[in-house]
């Protein structure tokens, strides 16, 4: 029985980038996915924009790179620009994202649900009182052709977040087609979750037994390979 | 149209700030009006509207006090952004009290709304419709449509009193360049407020200097321009958050690279 080693904030970000497709237009979120940048290969010719207008930036400035004017959408991570890139204004950079062209998006979230639901903006369901934090996320889920989420597979309190309705208010009604956490690798589709991937030492039963919702497991389950 | 009027005190730019006046102010990391909004805090305006990405944290060093500072010290009326609250629930935002309490009131919008909002006021369109936020709590009670089999939910634009802008470079007729992402609100805010204040990283140049091709903003939106003064912010070190200032000026870009 190999041992169990549940994926860091980088592997999941690796996985991630792996599920791209090459020549996608991406945007990557807060969190775990502003660490995509840095596990693309230039063959993939994958073009990243980022809510602030930048559009080919490529991974995360290094020490001495760093240009005080150039972040991904964290605001504060610094990144390089790729050859090719360009700049817009927040406005500009919405109507891209608004026509559709952002072929996928990747986001951090709280919960997830089969129908391809997800809640990232509200930490508790208290009532609506104009509380929360949304920044692009529900234009980017809205109107990007595909939503992958990374998170961990549990809350701190070792409960469920992939779940069968999300308790809290949602970012988008639907949209999600991949899950990546630190334990399972989950395809959304057809309102189901499919398990496709699992962490070394991690069985298709003990990654249900902390899931909310059943999993259909691939037959082309198999091992993360990052 | 008279050219803008150009400065060299930030307190004299923004003297006359009314109490109950809106405001926009740009930033996204950088591209924040940093030096305007320290002299804001030090004018003492109260009642203020703020439009801006996020509410943001208090500021430990009184160079660097800006909307977060605003908001705890009870100056600000209503808060208009994409962030509201952390998303971490270890770590609160400055205003979720407030706002919770009701001490301030609060309009949560996706950013992309936000900006189009913006961009909406300084174009003239009242109102428009969009996709995003269709099915979320953001949505509810407002006019939804559907277009081509797609429901919309419709978005008011907005329009302030004042806009505090970030500029790289200026000309003596208002015309502005921003630099990389410090661009980001900046030239929608600029034109979406009645009276438009810049702060200027580069000595402003004579009218007829900057290529017009490569302009951001036409000076035509701009009321006052004043350069970063020596000693002035011009960036926040992002590992210590203290200020990086002004020296001379400030050019980061070798040569051939612009």
């Amino acid at each position: 029985m190999t041992e169990k080693q549940p994926l860091n904030r980088d592997q999941m970000a690796a996985v991630l980038a792996q599920r791209l497709a090459d020549g996608s237009i991406v945007n990557l979120g807060i969190g775990i996915p502003t660490g995509v940048s840095n596990f693309l290969r230039p063959e993939q010719e994958i073009v990243l924009t980022s809510e602030n207008g930048v559009i080919g930036y490529g991974r995360l400035a290094g020490a001495g790179e760093e240009d005080p004017d150039v972040v991904n959408a964290s605001a504060t991570q610094s990144v390089t620009l790729n050859p090719g890139a360009a700049i817009v204004h927040h406005a500009d950079s919405f109507a891209l994202i608004r026509r559709g062209l952002v072929d996928v998006t990747c986001l951090g979230a709280y919960e997830v649900a089969p129908d391809g639901s997800f809640a990232n903006w509200k930490t508790t369901n208290e009532e609506w009182n104009n509380l929360g934090g949304i920044g692009g996320a529900m234009d980017l889920a809205s109107c990007s052709k595909q939503i992958f989420l990374a998170l961990e597979h549990t809350t701190r309190d070792g409960e469920p977040r992939l779940v069968k309705k999300c308790a809290l208010p949602v970012t988008a009604p639907a949209g999600v087609t991949l899950v990546v956490t630190n334990i399972a690798v989950v395809v959304v589709r057809d309102g189901k979750f499919i398990l496709e991937e699992h962490a070394p030492g991690y069985s298709a039963e003990e990654i249900q037994a902390v899931t909310g919702a059943p999993l259909e497991i691939s037959p082309n389950f198999r091992q993360v390979s990052v | 149209m008279p050219r803008p009027r150009i400065f060299t005190s930030m307190d004299e730019a923004i003297a006359d700030f009314p109490d109950n006046s809106s405001l926009m102010i740009p930033g996204f990391g950088p591209g924040q009006p940093i030096n305007l909004m320290a002299a804001l805090w030090r004018q003492g305006a109260t009642g203020i509207t703020s439009i801006s990405n996020g509410v943001g944290f208090a500021a430990g060093a009184e160079e660097l006090r800006g909307l977060g500072d605003l908001v705890m010290a009870g100056r600000v009326k209503k808060v208009i952004a994409a962030f509201t609250a952390s998303t971490r629930p270890s770590r609160a935002g400055t205003a979720e009290e407030l706002i919770r309490s009701g001490a301030v009131q609060a309009e949560l919008a996706p950013q992309g709304t936000l900006a189009e909002r913006i961009r909406a006021g300084g174009a003239g369109i009242p109102a428009f419709f969009t996709p995003a936020g269709v099915g979320t709590e953001t949505a509810i009670g407002k006019e939804h449509r559907d277009f081509d089999g797609r429901t919309h939910v419709m978005e008011h634009a907005l329009f302030a009193d004042f806009a505090f802008i970030r500029a790289w470079k200026a000309d003596t007729a208002g015309n502005l360049i921003y630099r990389r992402a410090a661009r980001n609100f900046n030239p929608i805010m600029a034109m979406a407020a009645r009276t438009t204040i810049v702060e200027v990283e580069q000595p402003i140049v004579e009218a007829g200097t900057l290529d017009p091709d490569q302009i951001h903003t036409p000076g035509i939106y701009v009321h006052r321009l004043i350069q970063i003064p020596e000693g002035g912010v011009l960036h926040v070190d992002r590992a210590t958050a203290r200020a990086i200032l002004q020296v001379r000026y400030h050019d980061p870009v070798p040569e051939g690279q612009e």
